[in-house]
């Protein structure tokens, strides 16, 4: 047994390892549209963007509008509110962001309005920082989306947006 | 399996068992030798079982009823309650039967605890039942989506968010079990399909559970090794099956008061409410018989950890048979095993209780605290004290502390003093 260990891979081997491998791949090929089938389908992504009318917001109001099946929060900030979240020090943050990179218009701050800690939807004007507070496990953000305290790792997420004209906003 | 050859009496008998042999099975399952000291703790098998067919049955029905889509599933819950025959009573039955189920699973899970059912020779029956408690709570929590209530939605929402916290693939994954950008109508369909599956997969695992049992036999609750059949043995049917079937009646009489008088105490108000993606109640909490781990999520500050911990709650029980290294089974000879098992008990209800109980101040440090605990019972004191305990001895039989009066300590002692006079 030991000298047959030991001989060099024959024709036999080759064949059994050539036909492994392409047996492999099929069955890899065949089992992927059973995978993928559950990732979002063409008509979830064609709900990719859309365009929301904010000329009647007032400052220190906030409005919730259905982005992909999530809440997007529209916050019409107060000077308050924006000096209290151009204030802080990036070092006393778990996840250093400028409010600057968050809301490019100081006024509009646009973001998900979901909490990323496990998915539920912040209560507005609630918490520590009087901005958003999550019920599920407690995270306090800021004025500015940011995470302050509680178990979410990350700011809530600015998704890509552009003003259209200065009424409206495009989402995605 | 089977100590004995079996033929069947009749010839089409005989003529059939040649070709299959059913008959052989039910002679095996008729005639398996049971301990005879076994006591109502060991009814629950039986009673889980019924369970299992009991969900399945109404939950074929309710699928003939139940629509599968984010638009039409409330309604066609509330067209179930009201204007199907007998539905309301299908769909409590279904619903406190996941509950009454969750009971019975817990307290088998910690009959086998007491008496040490899952060390050697029994660790893949074990094993197997730990697979089968893992898909139930699979299972019940997506059920639990099915009505697409808030409850529904929010704790959908919150149990797939868990996976977001695996580091990279997170988001896709989540994504993937979504089928889209947030829990919606693909993940409604997706989990009824499930829904319907799982059951039957753990119907094949308890298959599995069963026969994995039938080859070293019950434990018992002296947890000594027994002869079969022997005199300490007495056969399954009629023995077994009476006190199965009536341990299943009492326990029919708690299902019904909750059927009957109750249906809506273990749930939520909120779930009557239809999912509303763009408000979170202001309270979530999963199902009662979710909650332990629940706290233990919660307890860790951290997002990945606190997933992980709650997974390892779980898995910490897969290898129980390995943490724990006393050879002696039951908890009857374990004096000090015997006080850390009822801590354990404690332990978990506390958890649950405060599993239900907002994320804050007090309740938080009592979630943290008994969270280190439980892992501290298992991967702590459980190795040591198997090392350290000083057991008192054990019977030679089943019999010998029965004529003696009890498994007591005390009793074997005089009954071996019994034994010198002789």
């Amino acid at each position: 047994m030991s000298e047959s260990d030991k001989k060099k891979p024959n024709r036999r081997d080759f064949i059994l390892t050539a036909t492994t491998a392409a047996g492999a791949v099929g069955v890899g090929a065949a089992v992927w549209p059973l995978v993928d089938q559950m990732n979002p389908d063409a008509s979830v992504k064609a709900l990719a963007s859309t365009e929301v009318d904010v000329s009647s917001v007032q400052p220190g109001q906030s409005i919730t509008v259905i982005w992909r099946g999530k809440p997007v929060f529209i916050k019409r900030r107060t000077q308050d509110e924006i000096d209290s979240a151009r204030a802080v020090d990036l070092s006393e943050l778990k996840h250093p962001e400028k409010d600057e990179d968050r809301a490019k218009d100081p006024e509009w701050l646009v973001m998900l309005g979901v909490c990323t800690h496990l998915g539920c939807v912040p209560l507005t004007d609630k918490g520590d920082y009087n901005a958003w507070f999550c019920p599920c496990h407690g995270s306090h953000y800021d004025t500015s989306g940011r995470i302050r305290k509680g178990p979410a790792p990350t700011n809530m997420e600015v998704p890509k947006y552009e003003f259209v004209n200065s009424n409206t906003i495009k989402i995605g | 399996m089977s100590d004995h050859e079996y033929t069947p009496k009749s010839k089409v008998g005989k003529w059939f068992n040649d070709r299959l042999p059913l008959l052989t099975l039910a002679n095996h399952l008729t005639d398996y030798p049971t301990p005879k000291n076994l006591n109502y703790w060991w009814t629950f098998g039986g009673i889980l079982t019924f369970c299992l067919i009991t969900q399945i049955i109404t939950g074929i029905i309710l699928g003939m009823h139940y629509v599968a889509h984010a638009d039409l599933a409330f309604q066609s819950v509330e067209h179930i309650m009201r204007d199907v025959n007998y539905g309301w009573l299908i769909r409590y039955v279904h619903a406190n039967g996941a509950s009454m189920f969750f009971l019975a699973v817990y307290i088998h899970i910690f009959r086998s605890l007491y008496y040490g059912s899952y060390k050697s020779p029994r660790e893949v029956i074990w094993i197997i039942g730990m697979l089968i408690y893992f898909l139930m709570m699979a299972t019940a929590f997506m059920g639990y989506v099915l009505p697409w209530g808030q409850m529904s939605f929010w704790g959908a929402t919150v149990i797939t968010n868990l996976f977001s916290a695996i580091p990279l693939v997170g988001d896709s994954i989540t994504t993937w079990l979504w089928g889209g950008y947030s829990v919606d109508n693909p993940t409604l369909t997706r989990f009824f399909s499930l829904h319907y599956l799982f059951p039957f997969l753990i119907l094949g695992l308890v298959v599995l559970h069963i026969w994995a049992l039938h080859v070293p036999g019950n434990n018992n609750p002296i947890g000594i090794e027994i002869k079969k059949p022997s005199k300490d043995t007495v056969p399954f049917h009629p023995y077994i099956v009476i006190k199965d079937l009536f341990a299943l009646l009492i326990f029919l009489i708690i299902f019904a008061f909750f059927v009957f008088f109750s249906p809506n105490i273990l749930g939520h108000a909120d779930n009557y409410i239809e999912a509303n993606p763009l408000v979170t109640p202001a309270h979530i909490v999963p199902e009662w018989y979710l909650l332990p781990f629940y706290a233990i999520l919660r307890s860790v500050p951290d997002k990945l950890l606190g997933v992980i911990a709650m997974f390892a709650a779980i898995f910490v029980l897969v290898i129980l048979p390995w943490l724990d290294t006393s050879k002696v089974r039951s908890t009857v000879f374990r004096p000090i095993y015997k006080q850390f098992y009822w801590f354990l008990v404690a332990d978990v209800l506390i958890l649950g209780y405060v599993g239900a109980m907002p994320a804050e101040g007090l309740y938080l440090l009592i979630a943290r605290v008994a969270t280190a605990y439980y892992f501290a019972h298992f991967l702590i004191i459980l190795p040591f004290l198997g090392m350290k305990e000083k057991t008192t001895p054990l019977p030679l039989s089943i019999t010998e502390p029965v004529l003696g009066g009890s498994a007591d300590m005390a009793m074997a002692k005089n009954n071996s003093d019994y034994k010198e006079k002789l």
